[in-house]
């Protein structure tokens, strides 16, 4: 948890919290939405949309554009005049970016990593590095609610460096924030990886079946492996949460809430509404949720 | 040989669920590949016998021999990446935050760097419990490349049909539309969208099109849940016109979905007398796209 000093001499503990799920379509998104938007009542609360492939928080969080800016990262860019066709960068980068073509050196940018090494060693300085667009951050206010969300640019390969720029984005615009909800990607892979690494918990949302426990316990291992304690909530609940209540007991995870499976939520979902005011049994398990992360913190 | 890779977008649509139907009644004639690396589920339902299961390498990552390390520092100046930390003794890398460009390898100047090829993943080659050969991998936690393991997966399929004389290979793909997606379209005959009337669905279903256009590549979509929202439905049904993509089949919403995975079961299984007629017609659809 990071706790540091304000200007006054208080001390503020600033919790960051990441919502994921192995599985794709448990209800992750539907959690981060609506417990953001009823947190932010009575906590000074963030909600950031990390899921940068397919950002859906907008959806539900209707609010005034406050800023729009394109983020971007460096790649070289080949100077013609002072190349003089050494090969070198071509040897050295690992990600096949550069490519000779006869007399020509083609810079591919969705495969560069950024890693200045062609453009400092260059003998010829011939690689000045320039800005390529990732996708864009946007700033929203609603109500009592901040709400940043990262999109990334569709073509282009890698999540996880416009993923780390939010969160740079994040600590340099809301370092104060009470509460900073992530909604996170789903699955185990780097761009995960990149949402999850700095939170200070997660909670993982799962549904009571076979895909659904398989995916929680990659998703498990994943956050043990960065140290970040978590908690399970089970969405659609019914039946079936034997599943994922022996697993959460043998592996000692707190189950912190079970959202029940009723069809009215699809149809709420599918409409993009929030849904905590219309569906009681939902803002019930948000005060579950909000309950135990105020413990935490 | 033919490619067809079913995709979402968006999870949970009943991407798996639509692919391993097709699977089930199809068993004699495709392939099966799972190409979701990172949350690989097929397996679940079709418990395959596992016949050849191997490492998968790519890519590599800094390591420094302490021995060597004289402790200058000049790895962390040039590291993008934050990726090099300081001990008393010497430097070392945290693996998790490398991404292996070699720029510290390259400048050390005591050669105490060395870029050795990371693990990560395994990959399969198996027969599914129908019958049906299949290719699926594991990424490991935490591991890139997961785009070099789906390309993997895909190359060890077609190899797959080859040995079984099969024509035919049916890929579970990965949701989003980043690197594991683009390397599980490449190639592909038909990409088989799976999408839900919701305003997110739409909103995915719609950023997954514009990635296939941008690759060229003949789509063809399927409504699941078609009845949770008629409106959604309908503006779905416009959007595909709009695009000349052809909507195969619209699915009822059905709780049979995650009964049928509760028991480790297709649909077409589970509830035969309910799927079966459908899912022969998509796949017949899905032979007249390609």
């Amino acid at each position: 948890m990071a706790v540091w000093r304000q200007a006054t001499t208080a001390v503020t503990t600033k919790m960051r919290i990441a919502i994921t799920s192995g599985k794709g379509g448990t209800g992750k998104t539907t959690l981060a939405v609506n417990l953001a938007h009823y947190l932010a009542r009575k906590h000074d609360t963030l909600l950031v949309d990390l899921d940068v492939e397919e950002p859906n928080c907008h959806v539900f969080i209707k609010g005034k554009l406050q800023q729009k800016e394109v983020a971007k990262r460096m790649v070289p860019a080949w100077n013609i005049r002072a190349c003089s066709m050494c090969g070198k960068c071509i040897t050295w980068c690992r990600f096949n970016s550069l490519i000779r073509l006869g007399n020509t050196i083609l810079v591919l940018p969705e495969l560069c990593h950024s890693c200045y090494l062609c453009s400092e060693l260059c003998p010829d300085a011939a690689l000045p590095m320039q800005a390529f667009p990732l996708g864009k951050l946007s700033r929203i206010k609603d109500g009592e609610l901040d709400f940043l969300e990262a999109r990334m640019e569709i073509g282009v390969e890698q999540a996880s460096p416009l993923i780390s720029q939010a969160l740079d984005y994040v600590d340099n615009h809301f370092p104060g924030k009470e509460f900073q909800l992530l909604d996170s990607p789903p699955g185990t892979s780097c761009s995960m990886i990149a949402a999850t690494k700095t939170a200070d918990f997660a909670i993982l949302v799962t549904e009571p079946t076979p895909f659904g426990l398989h995916d929680l316990s990659l998703a498990v291992e994943t956050l043990r492996q960065l140290q970040i304690p978590i908690a399970v909530v089970i969405n659609r609940s019914g039946a079936n949460d034997g599943l994922i209540e022996e697993y959460c007991s043998r592996e000692s995870i707190p189950i912190w809430s079970k959202i029940p499976h009723l069809r009215k939520i699809a149809g709420l979902y599918s409409e993009g509404q929030l849904l905590y005011q219309k569906v009681p049994e939902l803002q019930q398990s948000l005060d579950e949720i909000i309950a135990k992360l105020e413990e935490l913190s | 040989m033919k490619e067809i890779v079913v995709i979402s977008g968006k999870g949970g649509t009943g991407k798996t669920s639509v692919c391993a139907a097709l699977a089930y009644i199809k068993a004699n004639e495709l392939v099966l590949a799972d190409c979701d690396v990172d949350a690989a589920d097929l397996h679940l339902i079709f418990r395959p016998k596992v016949h050849k299961d191997e490492p998968f390498f790519s890519g590599v990552k800094a390591v420094v021999d302490p021995a060597s390390c004289t402790n200058c520092g000049k790895c962390a100046q040039v590291c993008r990446f934050d990726a090099v930390r300081q001990d008393e003794d010497a430097h070392f890398v945290d693996l998790l935050d490398c991404e292996g460009c070699g720029y510290c390898a390259l400048i050390c100047p005591v050669n105490a760097i060395t870029m050795p090829k990371q693990k990560v993943g395994r990959v399969f080659g198996s027969e599914a419990r129908t019958g049906t050969p299949m290719a699926h991998a594991r990424l490991d936690i935490g591991a890139d490349n997961s785009g070099k393991l789906v390309t993997k997966v895909k190359s060890d399929s077609k190899a797959l049909a080859t040995e079984h004389s099969r024509e035919l290979i049916l890929v579970d793909g990965s949701p989003g539309i980043g690197c594991p997606v683009i390397a599980s379209l490449s190639g592909a005959d038909l990409a088989l969208m799976v999408t839900e009337p919701s305003i997110s669905g739409l909103e995915d279903l719609k950023r997954v099109c514009e990635l296939g256009s941008k690759f060229d590549l003949k789509m063809a979509c399927v409504i699941n849940k078609t009845d949770i929202n008629p409106r959604i439905a309908t503006e779905i049904r416009n959007t595909m016109k709009q695009r000349n993509i052809p909507i195969l089949m619209e699915l009822p919403y059905s709780n049979d979905f995650s009964e049928a995975i509760s028991l480790g079961q297709t649909l077409t299984e589970y509830n035969p007398s309910q799927w079966q007629a459908l899912f022969e017609q998509l796949w017949e659809k899905i032979l007249k796209e390609i």
